[in-house]
Order: C-alpha cells, then sequence, then structure tokens
C-alpha cells in the first residue's frame, strides 16, 4: 500500500495527499452566538442577532466549543496551545454575513499531532504507519446559498453560519488513496470517540479539502491542487485517484499542473476547476479585535484532559491483551464508539447474570455479536443503534447458552424471536419449550430410535466409517429438536456404538 | 402658581443632570415637565442646528412619566431618573431608527436596544432622539453625515459663519452646549467625545477601553472604539457615566469589574497628586490661544496642589500615523457587513449579479470618508502591505502605551490641550483630508492606549470660542481624571455658552 504508484506512460509516478478536514463541533450552541444547530432544521430558524451580523452585534466564544477542540487535540496527543487568538478572514459572499469568518490563522489552539493508520484494516500484521497533524484550529462555519427557490434569485439560509468548526490539517504524509481513506476513518473514529463531532459526512458534519501533488518517486514535492469540500470516504478516495492521474496526463503530456482550488463531482467521479491561484482571495488576515486572546488555566486543561475516554488504539489493545479476544473481533468491536459501548454493556451485564467475571465472558459475547447478532440485524436492514435487542436482552440469551439451559442452535433461533417480538429470551425459552434435555432416559430412548431406524449405517460405522458419528449425532438432535444437551447426545451414542 | 410652574418650565432646559435630577426627586417640578420643556427646545432649534437624525419626544415623554409614577409610588429611583438625553445615533435603539449618520442604514430599525443605551433606561433617563454625527463616526467636524451638517450654536462674535462641533459626536456637543439637552451619549474613537466637547465649551469624558459595552454600537474601529458621557459639567458626566459603565458578558472587550461610586468619589483637592505635562505636546506652531489655556490649566492644578512634572510621551509622534493605520484597517472589515444582503440599501441595478449589488449599493450607500477609510485598511491589510503597515502600527502602539505607562510611575495624571485649535469653520478642512485628521493630534495617543480622558472647558480663545483641556488618567482612574478635571473646573469659571440665534 504504501508503494501505491501510478504508471504513466514515461514510468512510474508517486502521490502526496494532504487532507483539511473540517468537523462541525457537537455543541447545542454555535461558537460565538447562543443560537441552536440542529441540523435539518426549518431555513433561517437557528440565527440569532449575531449570526446575521446585524449592526453593533458582537461574538462572545463558547467555551464548550474551545473544550471540545482542546479534547480532540489531546486525543492525538497534539500540543495544546494555553495562548491562541481569532483572526479574522475577510471575502465578499452571501453567505458569509459579516463580510469575514472568524478563524484562527496566526495562532492556532492546537498544535502539532499524529494519528497511526492501520495500513490495512483486513489484516492486523500489515503494519502501521503514522500521519502528521500540523494544526487543528476552531473557526465559524457559512451560511447556506440556495439557487433553486426562484427563477432569478437566490436566497441565504443562516442556519450554518457560526456553526463552530474544527479545521484538522494534516500533514501531506500520505501516498496513497487508501491510506487518505485509512486516516478519515481513523480521525472520524477518534473524534467519535472523544465526542467532539458526530461524524455525519452525508450531513456535512465532516468534510475534506484534499490536496493533491505527484512526483516522480524522489524527486521534490510537485505543484498540488485542493479539491474543496468532499464529504465521504470514497468520495475522497475517487477523488484522489482522479487527480492524482488526471495530474499525471498533464505532465506527461508536458503541461503544467496550476496550483488551483478544484470541485469534485460524485455523478462523474471526477474534478474540475473552481479558481486558479491568480483569481484567489487576499483574505486580509488581522486578529479580530473584537475577541481577546484565548487564554487557558491549568484547570481548564486538566479537566479537558481528565474527562477523555478510552481512546480507539487503547481500547483495541485492552480487548485482546486483558479480553483475550481475536484482533479482529478487537478491531470490529472498537471500529466505533457506540458498538464499542454496546459491547462493554453487554460483557458487564453477561458478566453480572453469570457470575463470572467479565474477561471469562469476553470472548463468547465477542463472538456471538460479531457473527450472530450482526447477521442477524444486517438481514433485518438494521444497525446496532437500531437492534430491537438490548445489550442486557442479549446477556440474558448468553447467560442461558453459558448455564447450558439451551444450546448454541437453540439460541439462534430464540435469537430470532427476540428479533421478532421483543420478548426476553427466558420467555421464549419457556414459552416454546425449548429447553435443553439433560434427561438421560429419553437421550437414551432417542438414540435408540435412530439406532434402531439406522441398521445399515451402524454396520457401516463400526465397521470403521467414523465420521458417521456426526450423523447420529445430527439425528438424534433432530429427533429431540434440538434440545438434547450436546455433551450428553455425545456420550450416550460413544456408548451405544461403542 | 401656575405661572411660576410655567416660568420654572422655561428655566428647565438650563439645568443640568444633577440638578434635573435632584430636583425631580425633591418633587420642585416634574419629569413630565422637563420632557416638555426640552422635547419643545429640541424642536425650536432642529432646523437651525440639525443635531438630530430624529427625534423621539413620545420616548422621552413616556420615561418621564414612568420616572414620575415611580416616584408617586414611592418607588426608588435611578441615578439618571427624570433626566431626557440624547443619544448618539451611533447605539441601537429597539424600534427607533439608528443609521450611524450612513445612507446605507437609513430606515434600518433595529429589534434590539444597545446596552449603555438600556443602562441609561434602566436608570430612569429619557430619549429626545437619535443624534446627529460623522458618517460611522469618521470625522472630526460632523461634515461627513449623511444626513447633513450639524451647525455648531457657537458662533464667532457677530459673523454668522457656520462652525463645526467637532466630530465624531458632533450632534451630541450641539445639543448639549445649545441647552436642548442635559446631557448626551458619545462614542470616542481617537477623540469623537473630547474633541467635539472642546470646540462646544461643554465637559465630555471616555472611560477606560471595556468601562463601557460595545454591545448595540455600530462599530467603527473595535479595538478603540469606547462610549462615553457629554455633559455640562464635570458632576453631570460622573453621574451619567455610573449609569452607561458596567461588565457586560456579551461584549468579550468589556471589563468584569464593579463601577465606582464616581460622583460620590468627586473631590477637587488634589495635594499629594502629581500632573505630568508632556513636553512632546508642545508642538511647533502651537496656536497661541492654545498654548495660553494650557499655561492656565497647568497653573489651577498648581493652585489645587498638585505638583508639576515635565514628562516625556517619546511615541507621541507616530500616534496619529498609527491610528490611521489601525482604526482604518478594523473599519475595513467591520463595515464589510453592509452589503445589501440583510438590512439596509440595497441597490441592485437591472441584472446585476452578487459582485454588481455589492459595488452598487457600497457605492451609493457609504460617504467620501467613509470609502477613503475602507480603501485605506484594505490597503493597508493587504498581501504584502500587512508587515509593512498593520504589524509596524501595532508594534508601535504598544510604544506608546508603554510611554504612558512609565510616566504613571511617576505621575498620576497628563494635562493636554484637547484639540489643537478653536472650532474651525464648515467646510474650511473638509477638502484635506491630513488637515482634518490632524485635529485628533492630542486625543488619539490616549485612545491607542485604551486611557480614560476628559475634556473641560477651559476658556475662550480670541474670537471668543471655547477651548478645552485635557486630563488624561491611568487605566482605571477615572475618579483621578474626573477630580483633575473638576479641580480645573472650579478654576476656570466657565460660564460662556452660545447665543440663542435659532
Amino acid at each position: 500500500m504504501s508503494s501505491y504508484r501510478i504508471q504513466g506512460a514515461t514510468g512510474e509516478w508517486e502521490v502526496v495527499i494532504g487532507l483539511e478536514v473540517h468537523a462541525q463541533i457537537t455543541t447545542q450552541a454555535k461558537l460565538f452566538s447562543g443560537s441552536a444547530t440542529a441540523f435539518g432544521a426549518e431555513p433561517n430558524t437557528q440565527v440569532s442577532l449575531v449570526d446575521a451580523a446585524m449592526p453593533g452585534m458582537l461574538p462572545v466564544p463558547n467555551r464548550e466549543c474551545i473544550r471540545q477542540a482542546v479534547r480532540t487535540g489531546m486525543a492525538i496527543e497534539a500540543q495544546i496551545n494555553a495562548w491562541s487568538r481569532f483572526d479574522r478572514k475577510n471575502y465578499f459572499y452571501a453567505d458569509l454575513p459579516q463580510g469575514y469568518q472568524i478563524s484562527q490563522l496566526y495562532h492556532p489552539l492546537v498544535g502539532e499531532g499524529s494519528i497511526e493508520i492501520a495500513l490495512d484494516d483486513k489484516n492486523p500484521e500489515a503494519g502501521t504507519k503514522v500521519i502528521g497533524i500540523e494544526r487543528i484550529h476552531v473557526e465559524q462555519d457559512a451560511g447556506k446559498l440556495m439557487h433553486d427557490q426562484h427563477p432569478t434569485m437566490s436566497y441565504v439560509d443562516l442556519n450554518r453560519s457560526g456553526v463552530a468548526l474544527m479545521e484538522i490539517v494534516s500533514r501531506p504524509d500520505m501516498t496513497s488513496p487508501a491510506e487518505a481513506g485509512a486516516y478519515l476513518t481513523k480521525l472520524r473514529q477518534i473524534l467519535r470517540y472523544v465526542g467532539s463531532c458526530d461524524g455525519n459526512m452525508d450531513q456535512g458534519s465532516m468534510r475534506a479539502d484534499v490536496n493533491v501533488s505527484v512526483r516522480r518517486p524522489g524527486e521534490p514535492l510537485g505543484t498540488r491542487t485542493e479539491t474543496k469540500n468532499v464529504n465521504s470516504v470514497r468520495f475522497v478516495m475517487a477523488a484522489i485517484e482522479h487527480e492524482a492521474s488526471r495530474q499525471v496526463d498533464v505532465l506527461e503530456a508536458g503541461g503544467k499542473i496550476v496550483q488551483e482550488t478544484r470541485l469534485f463531482d460524485p455523478g462523474t467521479g471526477t474534478t474540475r476547476s473552481m479558481r486558479s491561484k491568480e483569481d484567489a482571495h487576499d483574505y486580509r488576515y488581522f486578529p479580530d479585535p473584537d475577541l481577546l486572546p484565548l487564554v487557558l488555566d491549568q484547570a481548564f486543561l486538566d479537566e479537558c484532559r481528565a474527562s477523555l475516554p478510552e481512546l480507539p488504539d487503547a481500547k483495541r489493545a485492552r480487548y485482546t491483551d486483558v479480553l483475550g479476544l481475536s484482533p479482529y473481533n478487537a478491531a470490529v468491536l472498537t471500529a466505533d464508539v457506540d458498538t464499542a459501548a454496546w459491547f462493554e454493556t453487554l460483557i458487564t451485564a453477561s458478566a453480572a447474570k453469570q457470575g463470572k467475571d467479565e474477561a471469562a465472558v469476553a470472548k463468547q459475547a465477542a463472538n456471538w455479536l460479531t457473527s450472530e447478532l450482526f447477521g442477524a440485524l444486517n438481514k433485518l436492514g438494521k444497525g446496532l443503534e437500531d437492534s430491537p435487542v438490548s445489550p442486557e436482552g442479549a446477556a440474558e440469551l448468553l447467560a442461558l447458552v453459558g448455564d447450558g439451559t439451551i444450546s448454541g442452535s437453540i439460541a439462534k433461533q430464540v435469537l430470532e424471536k427476540m428479533l421478532e417480538t421483543g420478548d426476553g429470551a427466558a420467555a421464549i425459552v419457556e414459552r416454546e419449550g425449548l429447553k435443553q434435555t439433560t434427561d438421560t432416559g429419553a437421550i437414551e430412548a432417542a438414540v435408540d430410535a435412530v439406532l434402531a431406524a439406522n441398521a445399515d449405517k451402524v454396520e457401516q460405522y463400526r465397521g470403521g466409517k467414523e465420521a458417521l458419528f456426526g450423523f447420529f449425532v445430527g439425528q438424534t438432535m433432530k429427533a429431540m429438536a434440538g434440545k438434547g444437551n450436546p455433551q450428553l447426545v455425545n456420550q450416550v451414542l460413544k456408548a451405544k456404538l461403542g | 402658581m401656575r405661572n411660576h410652574r410655567f416660568e420654572l418650565m422655561t428655566d428647565l432646559t438650563e439645568l443640568g443632570v444633577a440638578a434635573l435630577r435632584d430636583g425631580v426627586a425633591g418633587g420642585a417640578f416634574t419629569a413630565t415637565e422637563v420632557a416638555h420643556a426640552f422635547n419643545a427646545a429640541v424642536e425650536a432649534a432642529q432646523g437651525a442646528l440639525n443635531a438630530f437624525i430624529v427625534t423621539t419626544p413620545d420616548a422621552a415623554l413616556a420615561a418621564a412619566a414612568k420616572v414620575d409614577a415611580d416616584r408617586a409610588s414611592g418607588q426608588p429611583l435611578g441615578k439618571m431618573a427624570g433626566v431626557p438625553i440624547g443619544m448618539k445615533d451611533l447605539f441601537a435603539t429597539k424600534g427607533v431608527q439608528t443609521t450611524a449618520a450612513s445612507k446605507i442604514l437609513e430606515g434600518f430599525i433595529p429589534p434590539y436596544e444597545s446596552t449603555v443605551s438600556q443602562k441609561l433606561w434602566d436608570a430612569g433617563a429619557g430619549m429626545l432622539g437619535k443624534l446627529n454625527l460623522d458618517q460611522f463616526a469618521m470625522g472630526s467636524s460632523n461634515e461627513t453625515s449623511g444626513f447633513g451638517n450639524v451647525i455648531s450654536p457657537w458662533r464667532k462674535g457677530d459673523d454668522v459663519t457656520p462652525l463645526a462641533p467637532g466630530g465624531s459626536s458632533g450632534g451630541s456637543s450641539a445639543a448639549v452646549a445649545a441647552r436642548i439637552a442635559p446631557a448626551a451619549t458619545g462614542t470616542d474613537t481617537g477623540g469623537s467625545i473630547r474633541q467635539p466637547a472642546a470646540f462646544t465649551g461643554i465637559s465630555g469624558i471616555k472611560p477606560t477601553y471595556g468601562r463601557c459595552s460595545r454591545w448595540g454600537v455600530v462599530a467603527f474601529a473595535s479595538s478603540l472604539d469606547q462610549a462615553g458621557a457629554m455633559a455640562r459639567d464635570v458632576r453631570d458626566c460622573a453621574i451619567m457615566l455610573e449609569a452607561m459603565a458596567g461588565f457586560d458578558p456579551k461584549d468579550s472587550t468589556s471589563l468584569d469589574l464593579p463601577v465606582p461610586a464616581w460622583e460620590a468619589g468627586l473631590n477637587a483637592d488634589l495635594r499629594g497628586k502629581k500632573v505630568g505635562i508632556p513636553r512632546e505636546y508642545r508642538v511647533d506652531g502651537l496656536d497661541a490661544d492654545v498654548a495660553k489655556s494650557w499655561d492656565d490649566g497647568i497653573a489651577w492644578l498648581k493652585d489645587a496642589g498638585a505638583e508639576i512634572v515635565d514628562i516625556s510621551l517619546p511615541h507621541t509622534k507616530y500616534a496619529l500615523p498609527t491610528y490611521y493605520i489601525i482604526a482604518p484597517a478594523e473599519a475595513s472589515s467591520n463595515l464589510a457587513r453592509y452589503d445589501g444582503v440583510r438590512y439596509g440599501l440595497r441597490d441592485l441595478p437591472e441584472g446585476a449579479n452578487l459582485q454588481d449589488m455589492y459595488a452598487a449599493t457600497r457605492a451609493a450607500g457609504f460617504g467620501d470618508e467613509v470609502k477613503r477609510r475602507i480603501l485605506i485598511g484594505t490597503y493597508v491589510l493587504s498581501a504584502g502591505f500587512y508587515d509593512a503597515y498593520y504589524t509596524q502600527a501595532q508594534k508601535v502602539r504598544a510604544l506608546i502605551s508603554q510611554d504612558f505607562m512609565k510616566a504613571f510611575e511617576t505621575v498620576d495624571v497628563i494635562l493636554t490641550p484637547t484639540a489643537p485649535s478653536a472650532a474651525f469653520a464648515l467646510g474650511q478642512k473638509s477638502t484635506d483630508p491630513v488637515e482634518m485628521y490632524l485635529n485628533d493630534v492630542f486625543s488619539v495617543p490616549a485612545s491607542l492606549a485604551g486611557l480614560p480622558a476628559m475634556s473641560v472647558p477651559a476658556g475662550l480663545s480670541r474670537d471668543g470660542l471655547p477651548l478645552g483641556l485635557h486630563v488624561i488618567g491611568r487605566p482605571l482612574d477615572e475618579q483621578g481624571v474626573l477630580n483633575a478635571s473638576l479641580a480645573l473646573e472650579q478654576r476656570a469659571q466657565f460660564s460662556a455658552k452660545p447665543g440663542k440665534w435659532w
């Protein structure tokens, strides 16, 4: 993967990628006003006097937005700047009421940090790579223009105006679309763990500006282009792929790459020019005189650090090292913070129900969750977040398996009924009479009947065809409607077939 | 008895803030009588002086009625109870047009009230109207208003040439000097309270930056803008400033400090105090009247018990160029919001796109001086010029502040003239912006350093026009500024007032 190369007509090319990710900070209120930030609200219903830049209005920083950005910085082990400052980025556009965006150019809140990505998430053995993060700064979002409401006019919706964003700027450390995809996925995972951004790329809460250049291996960096506002991991990878090969084509045809801003078209998977550097705005950045420098005291920083949850890498290591899960299960269960939380609730409840410690029930729970529940939900077209079975309900089911009340195969049937009816596992087992039979007499009777009905196979088995043992187990279980205790069935069969 | 009351009402406009407040509280007259008297005076002068952009007699009467009712029912009365005032039209007033004297905001009626004006209403003041000013507070003569010049009530003897009331708070200074308002709000970015106060023979104080909330005040230059009080004397300014000041969580630059009892703390005894006289302010070619008035001031403060100390503020000569980089830079950004999209003027030529609309709207809405400063500000912030101008100006600004801090290690207050001359005629300087900017030479340094400063009337020039003396204090030491100003006021015995020619 790190050896990703584009084969041009004249030889190999290397791709260099940097991402600027805009992540909307999850808060009730905007960065500098008290307005709400709900997604999908009626146009212009989440707008204060400040957001609309009425005369004489002033920004007041929202402490929670700053706190979330600091916690995010801490989660990527970045330098936190206890002294930072807001600057104005000046330009005119109808979705920008102030005529400037309040951002941080000169003194960002968060400095150097890094993120470790897996080079192949299907294969934990493939190794990792560290992607540098240059900075995270906090800034305001703009509003939105609607061009489809009137034949000759555009409408302005200021609901997003002033919403808090983190701009997370990576180093140009990625060298393939897959690495960029892995970086974005990992970043989203961390943000969701920290709780600083919901990571909903389809709602625009997270979007990436993609910087791409190409060069001959070993040569200095080429001229880059920036593709704006790409809003899914898949699109980011597609944009890089297209943009890199476009650049190679231009260079191999003897052309030059123009430093410019480009747009990605998800329909065609291509990028097109938006504006070149010559048309670039002079943003006339200067410190916002309405705001004092942002100074963070130690108590605030301490609280930010203390409030950080267990992060994905630490959690995955604990799942394998302490809970004994397979690397695959650990990766699957930690991929999303909500899945991990679901799993942890499940093992806590399981441990309590079964009177064991969590490590003793974790493996059973992980296997059941990743194979049984995920599979069943998948068939229903549901995700874990809308699972009809709660972690507590699942713990009840697993406890019935654990104490031998039902077998693993009966558990599958019970789960189906649980998903169907919403009833509890014990109630279903009771109602449907699915309890495992440990009555040796009943098992012996069933075995006798099976052996009598299959005298020919008994002969063959006794003649050395031992593989037929499984057949007898299956027949016996079938005769007992799956309720025979598997160990007892085995024992009785072995004795009778002798 | 009836006649006596009527007599009294005509005289009410001669009273200042303290006298009106005490008279209403003591029952000598009612707040309603006061409001009627000033409403009538406003109406009589409006055609001649153009001090107001809109008058609000009903607002004045409603506030007065509330005060009278409160008094009748034994409710406690506020610091400004029964005092009608003029409100500079830079303060947003809920339901009343707020324009910053610019056509770009003509017809704009805010659905909100600025913090400072709200505090004044809460203190029992009433609003006579919205006072004219230089457009977006940019100017020193009130000639940049989009709603016509304010004419000073002062005249040079029998000469009827219209004089400048100073700027940008020229409507405020003219109204107070003409006795059509006992007090008025002002805002001061580089001298906009102090210079007009000096030009019209009244008192005006700009407090420490951050004392008064900027929330709801149309911004000119955010790091410099500060509201203050303009009234006939030092006590009246102290009373009004107490009502205006105070922490506002809606303004990040607001100071989270209690408001001192400035009126109660007034004390003209300066024994043990040291007054600095900055040698750099004694510029070549200083107007003889101004120089004499400054010497008078020095003698008066000595008489009040102060020790006079020669001090140096070496970076003074860079103050004006520094100010004329920083203020326009901030203004160019602050005024970007007047774009025709959401409120105020929209000029949308046939077939215009967004850029055309911006250009047409701003070309039609902004006056020449506003455009000049937006251009200067845009230039000094541009790529390639930013470091040479803006960054450099910020460094000089820091040096100017250091000059003051060093001086305040030895002195308690600093005395200078307020302006380099008495009022000039309208039109005399409006063709040369630099000449106009030079009018701020003594007031700008204190603005750059965010210091409290006050102008008090010191006497008349040989032409019979008022001259002001300027007291600059330590950060947060408004009391020291007020006290030194009171000592000057008591000795200057300034009683001149313009003849009522309108």
